[in-house]
Parts: structure tokens; sequence; C-alpha cells
């Protein structure tokens, strides 16, 4: 855990490394996220969509880049977290999630920091790219 | 194709409460060590009043707990072999812990047409109160349909 009162901006607070996505992943998260959408663990569904293969819930990445987050904060301090959804992630990609401190300020009567998040797969390809602001 | 009439238009509200077992199968499923998510001490020593959840799991609960996770959807006649997640986020109002009974509403606040209508961007924002009435957090989503396009 990353002690924030010594935070300051540039600092790479956040970095974890995840291990290959499996189909096994992708039928085990339809059913721990309740997002039943067939394309992500269904190849007929996802072919006949025009995909080559089933791909990656975003939500999954994302929730992979959460885990990167309250690893190094809290989720206590925690007060907000966004991506935007940049490429579809591939079976077998390994992603490598980083957060930066890009800014201190003051807001509702506490000291917060904004950091610059982003995912990547083992290629570098950028899969999220988004932001949180946490409490220190 | 859905246009600027579903602007407004809001979904049946989703009841969820925050159930141990699920939350245990979706820390387990995206292999969660963190031990603030699994023992109650550790969440106290971080700073929670009880066990807390993962960041994006308010997503979760809203898909899992509602009779039809799809029915926006069917409501503005969008295919779901055409969809995806464009951006997604979450503003923390106050803390969600194992036990709470949350309550979703999400509604349409923004239709925009992309690339001369080949793509549309449907914004959803949905408010989150707890049990007591708390407003805990607000979750938006951007959702990316790919239209037929006439060749």
């Amino acid at each position: 855990m990353t002690e924030t009162g010594d935070i300051k901006t540039g600092d790479r607070i956040v970095h974890k490394v995840f291990p290959p996505i499996t189909r096994h992943t992708l039928a085990l998260y339809c059913g721990a996220s309740g997002d039943h959408n067939p394309i992500h663990v269904d190849i007929d569904f996802a072919r006949a969509a025009g995909f080559p293969d089933v791909f990656a819930h975003g939500m999954l990445v994302m929730a992979c880049l959460g885990q990167a987050l309250t690893d190094a904060v809290p989720p206590s301090k925690l007060r907000a977290f966004a991506t935007r959804f940049v490429a579809i992630t591939q079976l077998g990609a390994r992603l490598t999630c980083e957060g930066t401190v890009t800014e201190l300020f003051a807001e509702h009567g506490e000291r917060r920091a904004r950091l610059a998040l982003i995912t990547r797969d083992e290629r570098g390809e950028v899969k999220l790219d988004g932001s949180a602001v946490i409490a220190l | 194709m859905v246009d600027q009439s579903a602007v407004g238009r809001c979904f049946t509200p989703v009841t969820a409460r925050v159930e141990p077992g699920r939350l245990r199968y979706f820390l387990n499923t995206l292999g969660e060590q963190n031990p603030v998510y699994r023992d109650a001490d550790a969440a106290r020593a971080s700073g929670s009043a009880g066990t807390p959840v993962p960041p994006t799991y308010l997503f979760c609960l809203e898909m899992m707990d509602v009779d039809d996770p799809f029915e926006m959807f069917t409501a503005l006649e969008v295919d779901l072999a055409r969809v995806l997640h464009g951006e997604q986020s979450f503003v923390y109002h106050a803390p969600v812990l194992v036990g709470d009974t949350l309550t979703f509403r999400p509604c349409v606040t923004s239709v925009t047409d992309k690339k001369g209508g080949a793509m549309t961007l449907i914004g959803i924002r949905c408010e989150v109160t707890n049990q007591d009435g708390v407003h805990v957090a607000d979750t938006a989503r951007t959702i990316v349909v790919r239209n037929e396009v006439a060749s």
C-alpha cells in the first residue's frame, strides 16, 4: 500500500501485470458479473456478429485496472474511476495496468490526487485509457 | 436506429443486495487476493466500516439483479450483437459494503450519431442509493452501437 501523504506529481503508484485471459476466465466472469452477453463466451454468436472469436468483456479489463488501483489505494479512499475502452481485448492478452499521479488538489474539504490510468496488452497496445481521483 | 426520442427514458429500477458469496465468486474469478475484500480486520485497518466492494462491482450488481439485463437494448430496439462498451465511469459518494441493499436508477442521457451514422453512442447514467436512502454513487456508461450501413 502506498503512503499517500508522500505522493507527488509524476509518481507511478499503480503497476500490476495479469496472467493471460483465457476462455475459462471469460466464462467465469460472465457468471460473476451478470453480463451474459453471449458475444464473450459463445464463438458461434461472436462469428455471426462479425468477430473472429469471443473477446474479453470491457468491464473485465476495467476490473483488472480496478484491482491494480486498490492494491495501491484502499477502496475507502477512491472517489472516482473512469475509463474509455480504446480497443477490444483478445483472448490470451497479458494485461499491464499502470497509474501515474497527474495532479494534487483540494476538493470537498480533503486533499486529493488525480491519476492517469492505462492498460496495455503484451504488445503495448492500449486497451483502456482512464483516470481516478483518490483522497490522500 | 436509436434517435433523440430515447433521451430522458428511464428503465426499471434495480434493487441488489451485496451478498458475500457472489462477491467471493467475483474476487476468485479476478484472482483478487487483496485482504481488504476478504478479511474484516484488514478492511477496518484500511479505513472501511465493513467489507468494501471492488471499484467496478456496482456495474455487476446492477446487471446481476435486474430481471432482464438487456431490457434497455430491447426497449431501444438495439441488437445485442452490435453493442460495444465505449466508456464507463463511477463517482463514489459514500461507502458500499457487504450487506447493503442498493437501488439503481438508469436513464438515457444522450444519443449521438458518429461517423455519418455508422455508429450511435448512447449515454446512460445511473444513480445508486442504499437501504438508508444515502446517495452512494453515480455510474455512467457509453454504449456504442455499430449500425448497419447501406453500402
